[in-house]
C-alpha cells in the first residue's frame, strides 16, 4: 500500500472514529491507537503519538462550543491540571520503559472500563452538601445554569479527586489518549461536581494534559508528521461534524454499537498483547 | 468567595479562551492541510514505514530543528510546524490564564497556573528523556 492510499484510508477511518466518538460522547481518540495498530499495523509508539495529537485537536476544537454553555469551571480545571500534567510527564516517561505488549494490555483494560462507564445512566444529582474547607480555600465552588436559574455547588474530597487526576494524567501520557472518562469519574463521583460541569471542565483539561506529554513524545520521535496529519484532520472534522448533527441524531443505538466496537478492539488488544504480537 | 462581579469576569475569560482555542486549532489544521497536500505530492507513491519503530530524525524532534527543516522547504517539516501550532494552542490558553488571573488579582491561581505552565515548557524544551 502506497502512502497516498494509506493516508486516505487512515484519514477516513479517523473521520469515522471522530464522528462516532462525538455522537456517542465517548470521544474518538480512544479508538485511534487500536485502529492504527490492529488494522494498519502501525507501531504502538507512532500510533500513540498521532492519537495524542488528535486528542489536542478535538479538545481545543470543541472548547468554544462548551464555553458558550457556561458550565465549565476554570479554577477547578486549572487546579486539577497540576495533577494531570505531572501525571502526564510520568506516563510519557513510563511509555519508553514499559514493553509494547504490556502497554497494549493496559490499553485494552482502559477501553473496557470506558465502555462500561459510558453504559451507566447519568443523572444530575442535586445534593446539598455543606462546603468543604479545603475546596472553599481553593475557591473551587461555583454555580452553573439550569432552567430554574443558577444552581450553586460545593466541591468535596479534593485530595481524592487530585490523586485520581494524577492517575488520569499517567494513563494519558502512557497510552496517548485524553482519558476523559477517568477525569469525569474523578470530578463527578469523587469530588461530587455536577455532571455537566465535570464533562465540560474535563474537555478543557484534556488539551493541556495531552500537551504535557506531547512535548516528550515529540522529543522522543513518536510524532510522525505523515501519520499524524490524516489522523488529526480526520478525527477533528469527524468530531466537529458529529457535534453539529448530535441534536437530531438517534444516539442510543449508536452508543451501543460503538461500545461493542470498543469492546471488540479491547479484546483484540489484550489478546495480541498476551500473545506478544506488538 | 465568588461574588457576582468575579463570576462575570470568569465567564468573559472563558469566552475569550474558547475563541483562542478554536482559532489555534483552525490555524493549525489549515497549515497541516496545505502542507499535507505537498507531502502527498512528494511522498504519495512511496511506501509507509510505520510497522517498525525507528523514531523520527533529530530534525523533527525539537522546535528549532523543526523550524530549520521547514524553512528549508521540506514538506514533512512544514507538517510538523502545523502540529507544533496545535501543541502551542493549549499552552497559549495557559499563558492567557496567567494574564486573566493577574487581572483578577488572584495570587493563589497565578501560582497554580504558572506551575502548570512550567510543566508544559519543561516537557517541550527538555522533555527528551
Amino acid at each position: 500500500m502506497h502512502i497516498l492510499v494509506f493516508t486516505l484510508l487512515v484519514g477516513l477511518a479517523s473521520f469515522l472514529a471522530g464522528l462516532l466518538g462525538a455522537l456517542t460522547g465517548l470521544g474518538g481518540g480512544v479508538v485511534i491507537v487500536p485502529l492504527l495498530t490492529l488494522a494498519f499495523h502501525v507501531d504502538i509508539r507512532y500510533a500513540a503519538g498521532a492519537s495524542l495529537i488528535s486528542v489536542i485537536a478535538t479538545s481545543s476544537g470543541a472548547a468554544a462550543a462548551y464555553v458558550r454553555e457556561g458550565y465549565s469551571n476554570i479554577r477547578i480545571g486549572m487546579f486539577l491540571e497540576i495533577a494531570t500534567t505531572f501525571g502526564a510527564l510520568v506516563g510519557a516517561w513510563l511509555a519508553a520503559r514499559v514493553a509494547n505488549n504490556a502497554i497494549a494490555i493496559i490499553f485494552g483494560l482502559v477501553l473496557i472500563y470506558s465502555a462500561y462507564l459510558s453504559s451507566k445512566h447519568k443523572e444530575e444529582r442535586r445534593d446539598d452538601l455543606p462546603p468543604d474547607p479545603l475546596a472553599a480555600r481553593l475557591r473551587l465552588d461555583g454555580s452553573y445554569p439550569t432552567p430554574e436559574g443558577p444552581q450553586s455547588y460545593h466541591v468535596r474530597n479534593v485530595p481524592g479527586g487530585f490523586s485520581l487526576m494524577f492517575a488520569a494524567g499517567v494513563l494519558s501520557g502512557l497510552l496517548g489518549i485524553g482519558s476523559g472518562a477517568v477525569k469525569v469519574l474523578a470530578m463527578d463521583q469523587i469530588m461530587r461536581i455536577p455532571f455537566k460541569v465535570s464533562t465540560t471542565t474535563s474537555n478543557f483539561m484534556i488539551g493541556v494534559t495531552a500537551a504535557a506529554s506531547a512535548g516528550i513524545y515529540l522529543g522522543r520521535g513518536y510524532i510522525d508528521p505523515g501519520l499524524a496529519m490524516p489522523v488529526m484532520l480526520g478525527v477533528l472534522s469527524g468530531s466537529l461534524l458529529g457535534a453539529r448533527i448530535l441534536v437530531r441524531a438517534q444516539v442510543k443505538p449508536l452508543r451501543v454499537l460503538f461500545s461493542l466496537v470498543i469492546l471488540a478492539l479491547a479484546v483484540e488488544m489484550i489478546y495480541n498483547g498476551l500473545t506478544r504480537r506488538f | 468567595m465568588a461574588g457576582p462581579p468575579a463570576k462575570w469576569d470568569d465567564t468573559r475569560v472563558e469566552e475569550i479562551m474558547g475563541k483562542l482555542l478554536q482559532a489555534g486549532v483552525l490555524l493549525a489544521a489549515a497549515v497541516v492541510l496545505v502542507s499535507g497536500i505537498f507531502y502527498l505530492i512528494r511522498y504519495g507513491n512511496t511506501l509507509p514505514h510505520y510497522r517498525i519503530f525507528r523514531g523520527e530524525p533529530q530534525d523533527l524532534r525539537s522546535v528549532p530543528g523543526i523550524v530549520r527543516f521547514a524553512l528549508g522547504g521540506h514538506s514533512r517539516g512544514l507538517l510538523q510546524v502545523g502540529l507544533l501550532l496545535l501543541l502551542a494552542t493549549p499552552i497559549a490558553r495557559v499563558v492567557f490564564s496567567v494574564y486573566a488571573f493577574i487581572r483578577e488579582k488572584d495570587r493563589l491561581y497565578i501560582g497554580v497556573t504558572l506551575l502548570v505552565l512550567a510543566v508544559l515548557i519543561y516537557s517541550l524544551v527538555w522533555g527528551r528523556a
